[in-house]
């Protein structure tokens, strides 16, 4: 009677259980799953751990208290958003009016595509080693300028904000414009053609139709071409001043390392870069989130 | 609601051509103000190009369109004042179905109170009043449809242009659109060209047919004209005279009697098509057309193949002795196996050219 | 025939309006400054490697090899080479392994905590690889595996994995369930579905994820920078030491040093774009989208 029981009620677990989708199907998820726990989730809950034991035993705040207490370490959060900010908000904006004319099948697209490959493959350390020469005083841009009569001082752009800034413009702009073209394509193109039949001209198509079906979109490419300028690490060390104005939280977390071997305050850093941006990523998220979000492609069928 | 302004609409040998493909091929055709077209053809037979090149969304290869005699097809689409129902509706998903249907006058800057009043005309009018303030995603397939027709005619266009509007709904759904599509055009007096794939949809609904096939237009006329007497053996096979027959013509045929001879089969018929010529020729005849009952002329013994049930009359498939199959409807019970004998009025007989498909 | 039409339209339209009009000409002339800005970039990099001395000049005074020579021994290209190979492919090879599986289980079920799982996929994504990197060494160097090949092998298979479910997972999708269903009423059994079915239409998207991950990892710099030592260096690490204690040797050696980096992954690159689309270099971040 009990067997029958158990085994009835085996059964039902079973079910109920299948029904909700966890079937030994799910098995072939777990090696992943640990993976992630052992190197991303643990490190992670490690690292915050490790930053409220500082190695001065100054307390579980020490690291943040002396963080936040020193002007120099502080400054590095506003070094890190000037930087990051704007170059995130210049591609993805230089990547719409692109993005908006590859859209179609166009002769040289492909070329385009891939040639804009190329530097975002590169990486920023090849980019910033071809920057520090490209952009010196006596390197190639300032050379033009100057046998074009546009400037007759050669510019600083090197050791300084500038150059932290074009290299990220060189290897974010190229991300920024591949995934907007790809938001772009899934827009439904019978919706422009809809608009045009009721008289809407190129402009108020793009106004009205196609940018506000795109926002979503651009949301998401802001907050990874964020998420990469804000990590900005080698070219503010190669082409910025990682002392003065390119001193941003990267290069203050690896300092802390490389120098001085606090695993302890580099975590803290780290712990404070992660929450910065994750905040960024979530107000972005949140503003999307309130705007249409439907499908792009536009009715049934 | 209605201000058309126009006599008539007039294509002159409108072609396009993709690459090397010709989708349409010099295509001319007048509309009058107020009628309703309908381009009928089978999938790939260049019916939704003609329909994008006479909206504009589509350059043509050759060819001109006029209204009235102002030449149109160098317009863009946004200044043909041409209305449009695509297939899959194609709804703005970031709009309410009221800003859907007030698009057009919006662009067109319409004070907001015309707009208003016009918009809510609209919404009446496709009944819709329950759902105006809901997004597309949240409509069903035949509601989706409402809203597209009515963003496309609330701008009171000179023409509107539907492309299978009907063809994602469902049997049900299809027939009553079918019946308010032909409502608001009774209504409203808009002159539409209306492009589908279903015979019967366009026989409904069209003051005029024109049968498209491999981008050629094969007849022009009334939905009458084009199902009693399809001007050719493609026309004939799409509007569903299911029997093709080869047969033979005979010599010394005269107006009304053409005696037409094949295996074991012998006809009359009263008429032939231009083209057809004494020896081998094509002969059409509906299902609907034969009639089971033993005759002095046009007779034909067989035996019966195969009956399925259709509700109000049956489609049987019989024999010939020689094994020849004849498709066949009638409102009489056969057996499976029974000898009988068919017969065809000769006007009902369609002889074609051998060599037209 | 309506859809083949739609494509044309816009062909053809567009076509006509990007070369004719002014909005057209600006855009193709801001492409035009970003790469020739890039050319010039990317020159520097090669004419410095084949000079002699470039001081002032738009040239350098006289051209050699020699620093080649002098690269490929002192910065032991040879062996950079092979551990950043070592490196990619086991990277490669392992999240293949393990983010397959997982992609196919997220792109076909839903359970619960199903979002918390995808989350902690999505992280990885989300943050900059310096945030996790730095507790994820401190990790690695408690296991005794800092500075090792496999310290560096497993730091890069942490974005890894999400990268190749990512990818996969809507490849996946747009695999129609009713196949497997067709298989199985076929009377195939799961592991013949997923060997005689699945795999053979998953490999495009295998090969794509595959080669997209090698591309990453070869010109991931942060986290192999975090946990390498000597010995386990890749090359865009030594590159970057090369730079950035540059005055040790000559800039040549350092720009030629850039060559041997460029030309891998150029390599890399031109072997990928056979098999994948440009836009397929992003997919992984369109997809953080289905969240």
């Amino acid at each position: 009677m009990s067997a029958i029981d158990a085994s009835k009620s085996s059964l039902n677990l079973k079910s109920w259980l299948a029904e909700h989708g966890i079937d030994r199907l799910l098995f072939l998820v777990i090696p992943a799953f640990l993976a992630m726990l052992t190197f991303f989730i643990y490190p992670t809950i490690y690292g915050t751990y490790l930053s409220f034991h500082p190695m001065d035993k100054s307390g579980a705040l020490g690291n943040y208290r002396s963080f936040f207490g020193d002007p120099y370490m502080r400054d590095s959060i506003w070094n890190t958003f000037r930087i990051a900010l704007p170059v995130s908000v210049i591609n993805v904006f230089a990547a719409i009016p692109l993005a908006v004319r590859l859209r179609h099948r166009v002769r040289g697209k492909r070329t385009i595509n891939t040639l804009l490959v190329i530097p975002m493959s590169l990486g920023t350390v090849l980019i910033a080693e071809g920057l520090s020469a490209y952009l010196a005083p006596n390197g190639w841009l300032n050379r033009t300028l100057l046998a074009t009569g546009i400037i007759s001082q050669p510019l600083q752009l090197l050791h300084n904000f500038w150059g932290v800034m074009i290299s990220l413009l060189i290897t974010g702009f190229p991300f920024a414009f591949l995934l907007t073209l790809s938001y772009i394509s899934g827009i439904n193109p019978k919706m422009e053609e809809a608009a045009s039949t009721l008289g809407a001209t190129p402009w108020q198509r793009f106004r009205y139709i196609t940018f506000p079906l795109l926002t979503p979109g651009l949301a998401i490419t802001f907050c990874l071409n964020f998420v990469l300028a804000f990590s900005v690490f080698p070219s503010a060390n190669l082409l910025g001043n990682p002392a003065g104005d390119s001193h941003v939280l990267a290069v203050a977390a690896a300092q802390a390392i490389s120098s001085k071997y606090d695993y302890s305050m580099a975590s803290a850093i780290s712990v404070i870069t992660g929450v910065l941006e994750l905040a960024v990523v979530a107000i972005v998220l949140i503003m999307r989130s309130r705007l249409y979000s439907g499908s792009t492609s536009g009715g049934k069928g | 609601m209605s201000k058309q302004h126009f006599n008539e609409l007039h294509l002159k040998g409108v072609s396009r051509a993709f690459g090397k493909s010709v989708a349409l091929s010099n295509l001319s055709l007048t509309i009058g103000n107020g009628e309703f077209v309908a381009l009928l053809g089978p999938s790939g037979c260049g019916k939704s190009t003609a329909l994008n090149c006479l909206a504009g969304l589509l350059p043509l290869t050759a060819g001109s369109i006029y209204l009235d005699g102002r030449r149109i097809d160098t317009l863009p689409p946004e200044r043909r004042d041409f209305g449009m129902v695509f297939q899959n509706y194609a709804l703005f998903p970031h709009l309410t179905v009221r800003q859907n249907i007030g698009f057009g006058l919006k662009i067109k800057k319409t004070p907001k109170p015309e707009i208003e009043r016009r918009v809510n005309a609209a919404i009446d009018l496709v009944q819709l009043s329950l759902h105006a303030d809901k997004h597309p995603n949240q409509l069903s397939g035949g509601q989706q449809q409402r809203v597209a027709i009515a963003r496309a005619i609330v701008i009171e266009p000179q023409v509107v242009l539907m492309d299978e509007p009907l063809s994602n709904l469902d049997a049900k759904l299809r027939h009553e659109m079918r019946s308010e599509i032909k409502r608001l055009h009774r209504e409203l007096g808009l002159t539409t060209v209306y492009v589908t794939h279903d015979q019967e949809e366009a026989l409904s609904l069209a003051d005029r047919l024109v049968v498209l096939h491999d981008g050629k237009v094969q007849q022009i006329g009334t939905p009458e004209d084009v199902y009693m007497n399809p001007i050719n053996s493609f026309v004939a096979d799409f509007m569903g005279y299911r029997n093709l027959i080869s047969m033979e013509l005979l010599a010394g045929g005269s107006a009304n009697k053409y005696s037409l001879t094949s295996s074991g089969i012998e006809l009359t018929a009263s008429g032939i098509f231009s083209g057809a010529t004494v020896g081998k020729v094509l002969v059409a005849i509906r299902p609907e057309d034969l009639l089971i009952e033993k005759s002095s002329k046009n007779n034909i013994a067989c035996t019966v193949k195969t009956i399925e049930y259709q509700g109000k009359d049956f489609a049987v498939e019989v024999s010939t002795e020689q094994g020849f199959v004849i498709y066949v409807r009638t409102p009489i019970r056969l057996e499976i196996g029974e000898k009988t004998n068919l017969t065809v009025r000769p006007e009902r007989v369609m002889v074609y050219p051998e060599s037209n498909n | 025939m309506t859809i083949q039409d739609t494509t044309e339209v816009s062909n053809s339209v567009s076509r006509k309006i990007f070369v004719k009009s002014p909005f057209g000409w600006v855009i193709w002339a801001s492409v035009a400054f970003f790469f020739i800005n890039l050319l010039g970039v990317i020159g520097t990099v090669v004419v410095s490697s084949f000079g002699t001395e470039w001081f002032d000049g738009w040239l350098p005074s006289g051209w050699t090899m020699k620093f080649y020579t002098t690269a490929w021994h002192d910065y032991q290209v040879p062996n950079l080479l092979r551990v950043t190979l070592q490196v990619a492919l086991a990277v490669v090879l392992i999240s293949i392994l393990v983010g397959t599986p997982a992609a196919y289980v997220l792109a076909r079920r839903d359970f619960p905590g199903k979002k918390l799982l995808m989350l902690s996929f999505l992280l990885p994504i989300m943050l900059p690889p310096i945030t996790y990197g730095i507790p994820l060494a401190t990790f690695i160097y408690r296991l005794n595996l800092g500075g090792t090949l496999t310290g560096v092998i497993v730091a890069n298979t942490v974005p890894a994995i999400p990268f190749v479910i990512l990818v996969l997972s809507p490849f996946i999708e747009q695999i129609d369930p009713k196949i497997e269903a067709a298989a199985r009423m076929c009377g195939a059994t799961t592991r013949q579905i997923f060997i005689k079915i699945l795999t053979p239409l998953i490999i495009p998207g295998l090969l794509a994820a595959a080669l997209l991950v090698l591309v990453q990892t070869v010109a991931l710099f942060e986290l192999t920078y975090l946990v390498s030592g000597p010995g386990s260096n890749t090359l865009v690490v030594a590159l970057y030491y090369a730079v950035f204690a540059s005055g040790i040797r000559p800039y040549q050696a350092i720009s030629a040093m850039a060559v041997f980096y460029m030309l891998t992954t150029l390599f890399i690159l031109i072997v990928a774009l056979r098999y994948v689309n440009p836009t397929q270099m992003v997919s992984q971040a369109r997809s953080v989208d289905t969240k």
